[in-house]
């Protein structure tokens, strides 16, 4: 196989076909040749973080898998009935219908407990896996144009993905759901004007009421899987339609998608990676226990647990409760909780919008508005890089918070110390990870440039005839060099220049500043690739130290091949000469 | 290492400094020039997808040997049904998984292939046709040219927003004064909660505490009983701890100075944050910590907030002796249980 | 010390009207004269045991025993003693009770081996011996409960009926603090509900009625003994229970089933995704041993 052949095999290649008979059968009644002509040979770029938005796929597969086979046997209802099935520490306790089909499920039906557990590791898993997907989108700038749009649909798919995570932990009806149920009606209360209103018609009168259950399993069965279908499909349209991103190499460019095609490769991959996705959710179903219901106990508004948690997903929005100050406004016979307010309502939809809002944000600022299907490496947008350091250093600040005690009893530590410590770190330390995230992304890029310039580091010492050291410098393979040099240059935004600014409006004269300055903050640090000058110059002195290293070469240690960066099959480590 | 290389007004792109050298030469794999190394391949992927059927089969097994219910099989102390079923399954599907993947990456063919790209846009053509068949879609209904059909039109659409709205109204009953009272009144028992135990002072230690509960939830011979949702949503709300400390040690407000029967004093169990149960409380400190969010009370001085994200101070019952010298609320409480919600009055302790 | 001593003169004024004090009493005799070793044996009647030169020796001892290693904090006849802010160095002993020090040396607490927010539980200083005549001294001191029966916590003969109870009990008065399973929970300032997995049942019982440190005292009048032994009973059974569900992964609630489902689901997933994605090796022409590319 020549390297000109290799990446110029047809898209479709027409082979006999032993399913031809059925194909024909079925392109005769749906046409589907048309159709899929293109996309079975589709190509998918391989990269590891691809499979990222992959183990949440699969993770939804599997819920709805295991979702069906709970939902023959769960009751959502809070009628109350008296237990005298199989598990007898709790036989004989008044205990509503949802809880008890729940232990029955647990106890009674085989395979049903490793059901229940492999659809609550499902679920944890599919929304874990949505939000380090995320991360690799926004860190390698997948969001940009023209993928906005899926971006959007994607963080929308994350919130109903935790919706219906909280439905579904609350529909067993034991102590920890009821106490997030509670929890939630306090938070629905603190709505400015309505809050009791809408408290009372959640949940059909006074909390607990009757009809909770019933309702969130209506949402969390048929509502939100809809919408979540509906969302991902559109999703993985939108994918298809804009092919995959990739990273950039040689051959690699803006223009083409190199990869393997769908039909084999990728759909044995892709395929197994299902498999494996479930098999680990099975494993972990099989072997480790997840919220075991009957410990907890039926529902009881006068018990609560010490640890009393929500799953790890709801872990920021729990720390923010917890270590928010107690303000409350009283004025005018209303009060106003912000101390409920604040962290419940008004900080998640504010982080959503921010995520939503990201792409349209930094578009604005860079002014970039060209499409983008080469990824960025990390370091090679460092203001970007170092906001989601910033911001995953918050989530897990305030995710911290949120086990707070858990914290102080498995590592014996004081409870309000780490209360007060979160309340000052979650505005000190986000910003100086962002300092250090930055610095360190344009050290990182500084590198890079090093390395194209003057090579990387040998690691062989020479030794001059004035008895000084240096390191030998090698220079880059062709690939390797071409691959860090294959990335745009930034381009700060100055502003309009004077005659342009005449007849602007004043306000859009002080957007445009600002947009200039922002320009500025964002870009302005960064480093950018060498220009073909300096290559030149850099060559040039090349040359120069080898002409002077010259003496020294006949005597050059052996063995610098096996640095791990030359093709080193059949060498061995002998003298030569 | 200089960053600007373009001046004022003055675009100059400098030139890509290293071309693209293509994609690079294929390499074949071991599978692809042995025909020994292919052959074990395909061994290595069918025993996984043969181990595969031997695990759904043990799986199967695993479903009918291994009891579940009241006397179940274990093993190592976890239950032998649930590990054995979860371990078969997930091998099962492993096994599968990771020979589907070995297929691909020993076995198939694994030249890479190019597709190009299109802009995302349509052609400027189809463009220009779409928007000439929307413009004539438009003329064609008059919608421009008729504004009283097109403003009637959005009015009525608006309007029927209302019939949405209005027919979700019975979701629920509206709050009313649902949320400031509760059913302890006059004379009510404070019993001890599970087995509604009446309490006396001397059945009382320093350092004692009760979970109580209002003793209409454990009517005697002849009274009625509420039913399961009434006796929750009632719980919810009427919930108590009794405490007892030394009544040196309580500071009560002047208002409160008769509330408590020789420092044993009752209060609300329902956090004023979001409403959980609380009764970690600490009998030397006399501080009372919730566990959902650490809000603390200090119950010696009247249920004040001293830590935490709670605002307001927990809501107390005042206690006296009924004629047998059984504890019995004074009345209701004086002011809403648990969390703040708009419409609440009165914040201060009083 | 001023606020311990009115609590425990308080303590004292309802022990005494308590129904419960003569019996209490008489039990206490019992074991001061015969240990714990007597006690334990409960076909022995209190009035039978009662040996009072026995009990004068045991006192006597358990004073010396008291003087070397309990008097430097709690005082040399166990009034306690104050610091110079006021506030406790170590708490006055007088109308604890037999089953205060019971607990506490037994199950290690006392003495401290360094000041701090709680006394934690350690290997026990004392023998047995030892702990009941330290025990019959402060007993001694002033009437407070006893060391209970062993009939008070011996669960082997639990009903289901009395299980489920103590269930019921427990998840009411005790779960907020020891967590749902009984492994423990936090207080604050550094303070800490204790884990109850693999404590004996007297010591269950003993700190049912004697409150030690922070932990509220839940008399015999409310919580009365049998309900106790039904909690003990309960807790006893969870112990028994097999892990239905597989490794119970600490038993700390959705906290540690995140950090799993992150570490193994998430991490071992990303692992597969690598190795998924890889290059296999490759072989240079028609070399059989390949290398990595």
């Amino acid at each position: 196989m020549s390297a000109v052949s290799n990446g110029t095999t047809p898209a479709a290649t027409p082979k006999p076909n032993p399913a031809g008979a059925v194909a024909n059968w079925a392109d005769e009644r749906l046409g589907i040749a048309t159709a899929t002509k293109k996309q079975l040979r589709k190509v998918f770029p391989d990269h590891w973080s691809f499979m990222l938005g992959e183990i949440a796929l699969w993770s939804f597969v599997i819920l709805l898998l295991t979702g069906v086979f709970l939902s023959l046997w769960f009751k959502p209802s809070m009628g109350e009935v008296v237990y005298n099935g199989s598990y007898d520490q709790l036989r004989g306790i008044h205990m509503s219908e949802a809880y008890e089909s729940t232990l029955h499920i647990s106890f009674d039906v085989r395979a049903g407990l490793l059901m229940r557990q492999m659809h609550h590791w499902a679920a944890m898993l599919f929304i874990a896996a949505m939000l380090v997907h995320m991360m690799r989108v926004f860190l390698t700038g997948a969001f940009r144009k023209p993928r906005e749009l899926n971006w959007i649909i994607g963080g929308v798919l994350l919130l109903l993905g935790i919706l219906e995570g909280f439905a579904g932990y609350s529909l067993p009806d034991d102590l920890l759901s009821g106490t997030g149920l509670r929890i939630a009606d306090g938070l629905v209360k603190a709505t400015p004007v309505l809050g009791s209103y809408m408290s009372f018609f959640m949940f059909g009168g006074e909390f607990p009421g009757d009809v909770i259950i019933p309702r969130l399993y209506t949402a969390h069965i048929l509502l939100i899987p809809g919408l979540l279908l509906a969302l991902i499909a559109a999703h993985m349209l939108l994918l298809v339609y804009h092919k995959h991103t990739q990273w950039p190499g040689p051959g690699r460019t803006e223009q083409n998608v190199v990869g393997y095609p769908m039909m084999p490769v990728y759909a044995a991959k892709a395929g197994g990676f299902f498999f494996i996705v479930f098999g680990v959710v099975a494993l972990m179903g099989g072997l480790m226990t997840i919220n075991p219901v009957w410990r907890y106990g039926p529902y009881n508004p006068a018990e609560v647990t010490a640890g009393s948690q929500p799953d790890w997903y709801m872990g920021i929005a729990e720390g923010l409760l917890r270590i928010m100050p107690g303000w409350e406004t009283h004025i005018f016979g209303v009060t106003l909780s912000w101390n409920v307010f604040l962290p419940g309502q008004i900080a998640p939809i504010a982080l959503l919008m921010l995520v939503l809002a990201y792409p349209f944000i930094e578009q604005w600022i860079t002014g970039d508005k060209r499409e983008h299907h080469l990824l960025q490496r990390p370091r090679n947008a460092p203001t970007r890089t170092a906001f989601l350091a910033a911001m995953i250093t918050l989530y897990g600040l305030l995710w911290a918070a949120g086990g707070n005690d858990i914290l102080a009893t498995v590592f014996h530590l004081d409870l309000n110390t780490i209360t007060y410590f979160m309340r000052g770190a979650i505005f000190v330390i986000p910003p100086l990870v962002f300092i250090l995230a930055k610095r360190w992304c344009i050290s990182l890029q500084r590198h890079d440039n090093e390395m194209l310039l003057h090579g990387y580091e040998s690691g062989i010492i020479m030794r001059d005839a004035q008895g000084g050291y240096t390191e030998k410098h090698l220079p880059l393979s062709e690939d390797r060099a071409y691959t860090l040099t294959a990335r745009a240059r930034d381009e700060v935004y100055a502003g309009m220049s004077g005659e342009d600014a005449n007849g602007v409006s004043a306000p859009k004269a002080r957007m445009d500043q600002l947009r200039a300055k922002a320009s500025k903050a964002w870009f302005a640090t960064n480093v950018q690739k060498p220009t073909a000058e300096e290559f030149e110059e850099a060559h040039h002195h090349a040359e120069l130290e080898h002409a002077h290293d010259a003496p020294l070469e006949g005597h050059a240690a052996d063995g610098h091949q096996f640095d791990g960066r030359h093709d080193v099959a059949g060498d061995d480590l002998t003298h030569k000469h | 290492m200089s960053t600007d290389n373009h001046d004022e007004g003055h675009e100059l792109v400098p030139a890509e400094p290293l071309a693209d050298p293509g994609l690079p030469e294929h390499l074949p794999r071991p599978t692809d020039v042995d025909e020994g190394a292919a052959k074990r391949a395909e061994r290595q992927v069918a025993t996984l997808f043969g181990l595969s059927s031997v695990f759904a089969l043990l799986f199967c097994v695993s479903y009918f040997v291994f009891d579940i219910g009241d006397d179940p099989d274990t093993v190592g102390g976890l239950g032998a049904s649930n590990v054995f079923l979860g371990s078969c399954l997930g091998l099962a599907l492993l096994c599968i998984g990771i020979g589907a993947i070995q297929w691909s990456r020993k076995l198939m063919s694994d030249h890479e292939i190019v597709e190009f790209r299109h802009p995302a846009a349509s052609p400027q053509e189809d463009r220009d046709e779409a928007l000439a068949a929307l413009d004539a879609g438009i003329t064609d209904s008059g919608i421009g040219r008729r504004p009283l059909v097109r403003n009637s039109l959005l009015g009525a659409m608006a309007v029927l927003g209302l019939p949405a709205i209005v027919a979700l109204r019975d979701l629920g009953p509206l709050p009313g004064k649902k949320l400031e009272h509760t059913v302890w009144k006059k004379g009510m028992k404070v019993v001890q909660d599970v087995d509604g135990t009446p309490i006396k002072p001397d059945m009382m230690e320093i350092g004692q505490l009760v979970n109580a509960e209002p003793a209409v939830f454990f009517p005697q011979d002849g009274e009625p009983e509420l039913s399961g949702h009434k006796i929750l949503a009632e719980k919810a709300k009427a919930a108590v701890i009794l405490v007892r400390m030394h009544p040196d040690d309580i500071k009560p407000t002047e208002l409160r100075k008769n509330w408590g029967v020789d420092g044993i004093l009752c209060f609300s169990k329902i956090c004023t944050h979001v409403g959980c149960p609380i009764s970690l409380w600490e009998q030397q400190t006399h501080h009372l910590l919730c566990p959902c969010h650490q809000s603390t009370f200090d119950l010696a001085d009247n249920g004040r907030v001293i830590f935490g994200p709670a605002a307001r101070h927990l809501p107390q019952l005042p206690l006296e002796l009924d004629a047998d010298g059984y504890l019995v609320a004074q009345s209701d409480f004086t002011e809403p249980v648990g969390p703040s919600y708009w419409e609440r009055d009165r914040t201060d302790l009083k | 010390m001023r606020l311990l001593t009115r609590k425990i003169s308080a303590r004292l004024s309802a022990r005494r009207r308590s129904r419960l004090a003569a019996p209490a009493v008489l039990i206490l005799g019992l074991l001061a004269a015969g240990g714990v070793a007597l006690a334990m044996n409960s076909a022995v009647s209190p009035a039978t045991a009662h040996d009072s030169t026995q009990d004068a020796e045991a006192i006597k001892a358990g004073r010396a025993l008291f003087a070397v290693s309990c008097s430097s904090c709690h005082g040399m006849n166990a009034e306690g003693i104050i610091t110079k802010r006021g506030t406790n160095y170590g708490p006055s002993l007088i109308g604890v009770g037999a089953a205060a020090v019971d607990f506490q040396l037994e199950t290690g607490r006392m003495p401290m081996a360094q000041p701090g927010a709680q006394a934690v539980k350690k290997r026990p200083v004392f023998t047995e011996d030892e702990v009941a005549a330290i025990a019959a001294y402060v007993a001694s001191l002033g009437p407070g409960p006893a060391i209970p029966d062993k009939e008070a916590y011996d669960v082997s003969e639990a009903t289901t009926e009395e299980i489920v109870k103590g269930g019921e009990f427990f998840r009411t008065n005790c779960t907020a603090c020891h967590n749902f399973a009984g492994t423990g929970g936090a207080l604050p300032k550094g303070k800490f509900a204790p884990s109850l997995i693999g404590v004996t049942g007297k010591h269950m019982y003993e700190a049912m009625v004697t409150g030690p440190q922070q932990m509220p005292v839940f008399s015999d009048a409310v919580l009365s003994p049998e309900d106790k032994r039904a909690i003990i009973a309960y807790l006893k059974n969870q112990e028994k229970t097999p892990n239905y569900g597989g490794f119970d992964l600490g038993s700390f609630g959705p906290v540690s089933e995140g950090m799993f489902a992150w570490l193994l689901g998430i991490g071992g997933l990303t692992v597969a995704g690598i190795w998924i994605t890889s290059q296999t090796a490759r072989s240079k022409k028609t070399i059989k041993k390949g290398a990595d590319a």
